[in-house]
């Protein structure tokens, strides 16, 4: 089985330095794009890999690059890796990140190279201070070598690359709102259209991918579409980087074909549930996905699938609900994490987040009634798509509205029993 | 024209717009927060949520927000789509759960837009039952209150106060359901344009701290429309008044004028009205110096005015009818301009070139739109403030460069930060550069000689760009006391006209009527000081004037020590009144009736608020016009209603007409009835006088506008010109304006009121100005002063609000580095500095930018008045 993104990475020893990664076939994509393709081409063979976003959207790659104005030349546009991972659940990108820095590197440049963006940046979450040291030097060795700069390899293709990292701001891993930090204003969410890959940072167009998508282009370049598509094992192409948080045997986090089952990312590769804890449920993707119950254990880890089944593949990174774990407590630390996180830019998230935490917070209490069950329905309706400026509060209510309706009976008990039964 | 259809109705409207203000616009009543219309959408509060549907058969639909949605031909849209609607009470309910609730003891309260909004959505029922977040309020200075536990988060502030008005000390911090609008720490807001933050918030965050120290409720005041009395812009105002005290001024939408906004001296400089120094009283000081009553103040006038040798001296901060009453009474022949020849002098020159016709004079709207702005010599931000903020919106830079601005003043201000280039010059040197571009633009105009090759490329690259826009806009004016920048201001706009386009020139004049009382065409106070001193004349009555505060001392002590006697006419005490013989107290703006001319050369009306309990606060007008009987004969039943003076000046002064007709006559009704100044729900009004007599007084009567001084008349939509207070059925707040504009944002239904008086086509032939000083090099021994306007201290009237004092600059001496140096002295060491004949001990404040040989002192606030423009100082090292 292939491991294209975590072959080199080894984490009994430092990261690969650019000599090791150009020794293992590094830098190929680099080569072979700049020296040999049109940037028109990167994007197209991009799009046919069928890469879909890693960070939870899923939407093609290659498609997004493809709005991007490319008939000025000389034109400043933008790349920006969204490395603000802090999705609850979520470890993925770290591993990347301080796993092997010059593969996330390589593949900006390249994804530079197809929008003929000449200024790139990677937004780093705050906290990851390895990885911000890591990067720092990979990048510096990648200026050392000529792979960033002026002229990369004699093609004419300029590129400058900055670390930026944030402050720890759930709010930056939205792409809008990641702009408006990196130009140095609140981390507030801007009104789409315009889209950022017409009008991004400083109004020029930009490109914000997720540090998995971009890790993944190198061998998207090197080996094709068809390589990219055979490893999947269902029609979302590629690996996937599932992680499994909670009481299973061996927490983790395994790159494997896109399309695993849940039942075997926790049976085979986290070694099962604990001796004595029952598995209740899981958010597949995050935080910010539906609870997946024990019906679902069969589904298969893709975007089609996990949505079919009510739910989001989200960031691929499971967080498992135990039988020891109360499903209230659960929820409402979640939504204690969303509504902290709310940027506070609009009503119904700003001010329905705190209440759907307090009317939680209640019930675990032993202090909550009836009719707050039909409140937190309320929220989980109201906050939908669309209503809210952004995705964060309808995500934040996707925990909430499925927990209602798969552990309605642990809800309803908090209030009869007028205590949390798990305490 | 595109079709859309709201809950199945076709509806004619205009593409372009977003759903809520066209909503708006047809009448619906959706509700909003977020959105203005000065300020556009940003889609943050979410409650003007409708439902918008694909096509005719979409039964389903999805929720937008109407501000943010565009108008396009075939939208099908609901406003009472019953999702829709439970979404919007929601999002009340969402907004009340942290709000306090305190409208009984909140000063938005009744005129509060989160009040209506709520009781338009239905929201009534309170389902959140935790604690309330609370906030620690900040101290925002002597203008607004902050109380930010009322706050509805819908960031209006901040966008207003940062991106609309350039304001640096007011930000939102913190996040999710804590975020807080203020200061970042406590202290006084230092925007000009703070004050707007009170009608900018939807509920009671930043209210009027100067209303609050004598509150009154929106529906208890008696109201009127007026023109702003502090600088010559003539912004829209609605004065409000109870118990005889003048209480609070909001901004009366004017799309042409000021728009939704006023500037703080505006706002906020009414206190005058309320002082303790109104002279209250008539006095005939060479007979008792107490004060004396009308009958002997009659009989003694008739005395002075059958026999003496009279002249009158009028005044730029007096109405047209004030002017012309006196004009009237002393004779054409011996009517003086109350200003000093200097001033009459750029007057003349600027009423000469905005009546060629060869320019366009802006309105403060148009220059909104400008694409390249030129200042020549003007701080528009101290001297002219919402003509400032109309630059800002065409030059701001968020979020996207829009047009492009060039200063050249003396000192560093504060639109420099959008400007592309700000050359801090000497006046004699902006004026050679402002010719300097008239000549590489058009070669007919004249060129400076000598110039330096700075300046010279300087005056290409802006030439070069002025000739590029299509809406060039060359400002200038008074402020710094030079003709020769008017002049080449003037050749600016003169090149870059031509006979269909005509460039845009704007000038900033010193007070309220100074275009008015120029365009009476009157020789200044030194052609007054002549006639007296040649013994033409031996007494000499004074308008609402203080003739102290822009002649040097000495000349007007002489000058009334050669009169018989000084008739004063004025609301407060000054210097000037000290040396009457005779004082006679007049009403204010809000006691009187009356026109103005605006720097723009629109004449606008302002009414009388309330009838001041004081008799004796009568108009100036209608004292001159009852003087004429003891001149005359004129029967003393014959007096004139300000309509009558108004159609009187415009026959025998041409040059005004229009000015009688920006409001409809006295006698004007709606339905047979009057516009009542008071709301229909003012309360209180039979009780109000109860403890002094238990029958209700009969209600002062209007003999001069188609206002009434009660609550009875006509309830509808009054003219544009006679709006005295902004009210719709649901729409309690400032934001029923929307209800009396043709289109939201537009203008008022029936046109924005004034009228402009300059001609529209050429008159004169268009010929280039020649008046070239040369080039400036600092004198010996001696530093040329500069009159620096400041936004609080510089106007006569606004320095008795408290509150404006307080933020007024202590007398300073401004000078360069070098020039620092040479003296010896440091930053807030003491400089004497003899001006003419007084000598003052001054504070250096050194700005580096200031050309060498200048010295800039602050404009005529306390303590540095009595100066005569231009001047020059000699400076020197104080005792240490």
């Amino acid at each position: 089985m292939e491991r294209p993104l975590t072959q080199h990475i080894n984490f009994n020893r430092t990261s690969l330095n650019l000599k090791d990664y150009v020794s293992v076939g590094g830098y190929q994509a680099v080569h072979k794009a700049l020296k040999s393709m049109a940037p028109q081409d990167v994007t197209k063979m991009v799009q046919e890999a069928d890469l879909k976003g890693r960070g939870g959207a899923g939407f093609n790659t290659g498609m997004k690059w493809s709005f991007v104005p490319m008939n000025e030349a000389g034109q400043t546009k933008y790349l920006i890796a969204n490395a603000d991972e802090m999705e609850p659940g979520t470890f993925k990108d770290r591993m990347l990140l301080e796993g092997n820095p010059h593969q996330l590197i390589e593949g900006m440049i390249v994804s530079a190279f197809a929008i003929q963006a000449n200024i790139s940046y990677v937004f780093l979450r705050w906290a990851y201070k390895k990885a911000a040291w890591l990067i720092e030097h990979a990048i510096a060795e990648a200026y050392a070598a000529g792979y960033l700069g002026k002229n990369i390899l004699g093609s004419g293709f300029n590129l400058e690359m900055h670390l930026h990292t944030g402050i720890g701001r759930y709010m930056c891993g939205e792409e809008t709102a990641l702009l408006n930090a990196l130009e140095g204003k609140r981390a507030t969410p801007r009104a789409k259209p315009p889209f950022p890959q017409v009008s991004g940072l400083f109004g020029k167009p930009t490109i914000v991918n997720n540090v998995e998508t971009l890790s993944n282009i190198p061998h998207i370049i090197n080996n094709g579409p068809d390589w990219f598509k055979a490893l999947s094992l269902t029609s979302d192409p590629g690996t996937k980087l599932y992680g499994i948080s909670g009481k299973v045997n061996k927490p983790g986090l395994w790159e494997l074909p896109m399309g695993t089952t849940i039942r075997e990312l926790i049976e085979e590769h986290a070694g099962g549930m604990k001796k004595g804890f029952k598995f209740r449920g899981a958010l597949p993707g995050g935080a910010s996905t539906d609870f997946l119950v024990e019906e679902h254990l069969d589904v298969k880890m893709d975007y089609k699938s996990v949505s079919a089944a009510g739910s989001r593949l989200g960031t691929g990174t499971m967080i498992i609900l135990d039988d020891h774990t109360c499903p209230v407590g659960f929820v409402h630390n979640l939504e204690h994490f969303f509504a902290q996180e709310s940027c506070g830019w609009c009503t119904p998230c700003r001010e329905g987040l705190p209440w759907t935490e307090k009317i939680l917070l209640s019930i675990e209490n032993g202090e909550g009634r009836m009719e707050d069950l039909d409140l937190l329905e309320m929220h989980t309706h109201h906050l939908g798509p669309g209503n809210t400026f952004c995705a964060l509060a309808p995500g934040a209510m996707e925990p909430l509205q499925s927990g209602l309706k798969y552990f309605r009976e642990d809800f309803e008990k908090h209030i009869n029993e007028k205590k949390c039964p798990w305490r | 024209m595109a079709i859309i259809y709201i809950d199945h109705k076709a509806y004619e409207v205009t593409p372009g717009k977003n759903v809520l203000e066209t909503c708006l616009t047809l009448g619906f009543n959706l509700p909003y927060f977020c959105w203005h219309p000065a300020m556009g959408s940003v889609g943050a509060c979410r409650q003007c949520a409708i439902k918008l549907f694909k096509d005719e058969d979409d039964t389903r639909g999805r929720l937008v927000m109407s501000c943010m949605e565009i108008v396009k031909d075939n939208m099908y849209l609901s406003i009472d789509d019953p999702t829709a609607k439970a979404f919007r009470a929601q999002l009340i309910e969402w907004l009340m759960t942290n709000h306090p609730h305190d409208c009984a003891v909140c000063d938005e309260g009744g005129a509060c837009h989160l009040q209506d909004m709520t009781v338009m959505t239905g929201h009534t029922y309170r389902r959140f039952n935790y604690p309330k977040r609370s906030y620690k309020n900040q101290y925002l200075g002597p203008f607004i209150n902050h109380e930010m536990n009322r706050c509805i988060q819908c960031y209006r502030c901040v966008r207003f106060y940062k991106d609309y008005a350039g304001g640096k000390d007011l930000d939102v911090f913190a996040a999710h359901n804590h975020v807080y609008f203020g200061r970042a720490e406590d202290g006084i807001l230092e925007n000009e344009f703070s004050g707007n933050l009170a009608e900018v918030c939807p509920t009671g965050v930043f209210t009027d701290k100067t209303l609050k120290a004598h509150y009154t409720r929106k529906w208890d005041m008696t109201t009127a429309p007026s023109i702003c009395q502090h600088c010559s812009l003539g912004c829209n105002i609605i004065a409000g008044e109870r118990y005889g005290e003048l209480r609070q001024i909001t901004s009366r939408f004017n799309g042409e004028v000021n728009g939704y906004f006023l500037c703080d001296r505006g706002r906020f400089g009414y206190e005058f009205v309320n002082s303790t120094h109104r002279v209250q009283q008539p006095l005939i000081r060479s007979k008792n110096s107490d004060a004396t009553d009308k009958q002997s103040l009659y009989h003694h006038l008739k005395n002075i005015l059958s026999t003496d040798k009279i002249i009158g001296i009028a005044s730029p901060r007096a109405s047209l009818e004030a002017n012309f009453a006196l004009r009237q009474l002393v004779g054409k022949e011996n009517f003086y301009q109350g200003i000093p020849e200097m001033e009459a002098l750029l007057m003349r020159c600027i009423l000469y070139i905005l009546n060629t016709g060869h320019v366009h004079s802006p309105s403060l709207k148009e220059m909104e739109s400008a694409d390249v702005v030129l200042i020549l010599g003007e701080d528009p931000t101290n001297a002219a403030p919402l003509m400032a903020l109309a630059i800002r919106q065409a030059v701001g830079k968020e979020p996207i460069q829009k047009g492009e601005m060039y200063i050249a003043y003396p000192t560093q201000t504060k639109l420099d930060e959008l400007a592309g280039n700000a050359a801090h010059l000497s006046p004699d040197e902006i004026a050679r550069l402002g010719y300097a571009i008239a000549n590489t633009l058009n070669k007919n105009a004249p060129l400076p000689e000598d110039l330096n090759t700075n300046t010279l490329k300087l005056a290409k690259r802006i030439a070069r760009i002025l000739k590029k826009a299509t809406k060039p806009l060359i400002i200038s004016g008074t402020s710094l006391g030079s003709e020769a920048i008017i002049k080449a201001a003037a050749n600016v706009a003169f090149a870059l006209s031509t006979d269909d386009k005509k460039a845009s020139l704007s000038f900033v004049v010193p007070d309220c009527n100074s275009m008015g009382l120029a365009m009476m065409k009157a020789p200044s106070l030194l052609h007054a000081k002549e006639t007296i001193e040649n013994g033409k004349a031996n007494t000499i009555i004074v308008l609402e004037n203080d003739l102290y505060r822009h002649s040097a001392k000495k000349e007007i002590d002489t000058l009334f020590n050669l009169c018989k006697e000084v008739i004063v006419l004025d609301h407060l005490h000054n210097e000037t009144t000290s040396k009457a013989s005779v004082l006679i107290p007049v009403a204010t703006f809000a006691e009187a009736e009356g026109t103005m001319v605006n720097n723009e050369g629109r004449a606008q009306r302002f009414f009388q608020v309330f009838s001041p309990k004081n008799e004796n606060f009568r108009e100036s007008w209608r004292w001159l016009d009852e003087f004429r009987q003891f001149k005359d004969g004129v029967n003393p039943e014959d007096l004139k209603v300000s309509d009558d003076l108004m159609t009187e000046m415009v026959a025998s002064m041409p040059q005004f007409k229009g000015a009688e007709a920006v409001t409809p006559d006295a006698d004007f009704r709606m339905f047979g009835q009057k516009i009542p100044r008071e709301p229909h729900r003012y309360s209180g009004r039979t009780a109000m006088l109860a403890n002094t007599n238990v029958s209700e007084p009969k209600p002062p009567e209007d003999p001069d506008s188609a206002l009434s001084f009660t609550m009875e008349g006509y309830k509808g939509m009054p003219p544009a010109s006679l709006i005295p207070f902004f009210w719709a059925p649901g729409w309690n707040s400032v934001q029923s304006i929307n209800k009396y504009q043709e289109e939201v944002g537009g203008p008022l239904r029936g046109g924005d009121p004034g009228k402009r008086l300059f001609p529209k086509t050429p008159v004169l032939e268009k010929i280039f100005m020649n008046h070239i000083p040369s080039a400036f090099s600092p004198f010996s021994g001696e530093w040329q002063l500069l009159p620096l306007p400041h936004i609080f201290g510089s106007e006569e009237l606004s320095i008795y609000t408290p509150g404006v004092a307080e933020r007024a600059p202590k007398p300073y001496i401004a000078i360069n580095k070098k020039d620092a140096k040479s003296l010896n002295v440091m930053e807030n060491e003491g400089l004497l500095v003899q001006i003419q004949d007084q000598s003052y001990m001054l504070p250096v404040r050194i700005k580096k930018e200031l050309p060498e040989g200048l010295a800039g002192i602050p404009y005529n606030i306390p303590g540095l008045r009595g100066i005569a423009w231009p001047a020059k100082g000699i400076l020197k090292k104080g005792k240490a």
